[in-house]
């Protein structure tokens, strides 16, 4: 059987993760290719790379911690933030990704989602949606790191890049990201049943049984999480065996 | 020489570093002349069997391909690179691939709720005692491998099947024709499990 997979998530700005993660033995927590092998040892099951670059000079730097972090883990990686067209999917991908996850720009052209995927094959092309809950069932999807809202439906906009040939869905929830309260279990749900490809579930978690929620009521696929781990709050094992005592089949 | 090939599809760095921790000459290339000089060949890749094949052929590397693996020289292909070795897909039509092992690849079947990519972590149960075949020695049965493909290959010989894994069907996640091995998942991206085989394939 597949297991459920466990997903740290780092934001890096300008080469630097953010947010201070602050583990213990890490000679530069701030380093991004640390703190992914870190997660490598402790067998997260994926990394994703969340760019937060603001300046185009700069985003070069994200490919070069990409090289860097290919070269030493040994596990799936996933960048996000910022990419546009084909040509950044690219380089993404041969600088060592295996995987990109495509959010404002598949909002503003769909077609992009299509010719990545024929392209690239969609196991690599994941798309980030971002959704705040517009009423007691709709929820809209927001672009620009979440500061724009557009009006479309996202469960709607979930289908079409399904069909678009997306391999995965991210898909965060604003209402309760950084919130630390759970995630949106039943715009997780909504999605996780209406879909045929995997959901990772993200926005909101704040201990191990809100990550339990989201596989167990959500049926997410995968979940993401970002400060719980980082600031050691809980390892990812002790999530995972956690996870194990209720049923639900991790890698451990 | 381990000689990568390239033939424009997917993502060859991580593939290639992997081989690096245990070999120092692995090359990517895309020439046919590197691939009858190497002494083991990885066909790796991701994406679409019939653009796969098409891109082989474009670049003349099928007879070089099938040349060397009639040599004897050890040969890996990993997630479509095992599916290209059978002998046809029903990915875009009815494609023929290397025909090296008999069988076809096939998709799997949306139903009970089963998500299409198969991604993420999955047991393989090994068909042959570790210690019997060198590729997986020390490679524990019931090992979490990392997987991503909509596509399995259904060898029509059985005594084929290295290693099933199951996802809604059993499928042979691992295949060993003499020098010819196979894996559906990615050894490269299996953190200690997989990189025990790219290890263990190195030293053959």
């Amino acid at each position: 059987m597949l297991t459920k997979r466990i997903i740290p998530c780092l934001d890096v700005k300008d080469g630097r993760v953010v947010k201070g993660v602050k583990f213990l033995n890490l000679r530069d927590a701030g380093d991004p290719v640390e703190v992914a092998q870190f997660y490598d040892r402790e067998k997260a099951d994926e990394i994703v790379f969340l760019d937060i670059t603001a300046s185009f000079e700069k985003r070069n730097i994200m490919l070069d911690v990409v090289k860097k972090t290919a070269e030493t883990v040994f596990m799936p990686l996933t960048v996000g933030g910022g990419i546009r067209n084909l040509e950044d999917i690219r380089q993404l991908l041969k600088a060592g990704a295996d995987k990109v996850s495509i959010n404002t720009a598949a909002v503003k052209n769909a077609n992009l989602v299509k010719k990545a995927s024929e392209k690239f094959g969609s196991q690599c092309i994941v798309v980030a949606i971002d959704a705040k809950r517009s009423s007691k069932d709709r929820w809209e999807v927001y672009v620009h790191g979440g500061r724009t809202p557009t009006g479309i439906d996202a469960m709607k906009w979930g289908k079409i890049v399904q069909k678009m040939g997306a391999g995965e869905i991210l898909l965060t929830s604003m209402d309760m990201d950084g919130t630390k309260n759970g995630y949106d279990i039943e715009l997780i749900k909504k999605f996780s049943e209406s879909l045929n490809i995997p959901v990772i579930a993200s926005g909101g978690a704040g201990n191990m049984e809100h990550i339990c929620e989201a596989f167990t009521k959500g049926k997410a696929d995968a979940a993401l999480a970002a400060s719980i781990f980082h600031y050691k709050e809980y390892s990812i094992r002790e999530v995972k065996e956690y996870l194990n005592k209720r049923k639900v089949r991790v890698r451990i | 020489m381990i000689v990568i090939i390239d033939y424009g599809m997917g993502n060859l760095r991580s593939v290639q570093k992997a081989f690096e921790k245990f070999c120092s000459n692995v090359i990517v290339s895309s020439s046919a002349e590197d691939i009858l000089k190497a002494d083991k060949i990885i066909l790796p890749g991701v994406g679409a069997f019939k653009v796969a094949m098409d891109e082989l052929k474009k670049r003349g590397l099928i007879k070089p391909i099938k040349d060397s693996i009639e040599k004897g020289k050890p040969f890996l292909g990993i997630c479509l690179g095992l599916q290209l070795l059978f002998s046809e897909s029903e990915e875009g039509g009815k494609i023929r691939g290397l025909d090296v092992v008999e069988g076809k690849v096939k998709r799997f079947k949306e139903k009970n709720g089963l998500k299409i990519p198969h991604m993420g972590w999955n047991r393989i149960s090994l068909k042959f005692k570790s210690s019997k075949l060198k590729v997986i020695d020390g490679v524990e049965d019931g090992s979490y491998m990392y997987f991503v493909h909509s596509y399995y290959a259904a060898p029509k010989d059985k005594n084929v099947i290295l290693c099933e894994t199951d996802y809604g069907v059993g499928f042979a996640s691992g295949v060993h024709k003499d020098n010819v091995y196979g894996f559906q998942f990615h050894p490269e991206k299996s953190q200690s499990a997989g990189l025990k085989i790219i290890e263990n394939f190195v030293k053959l």
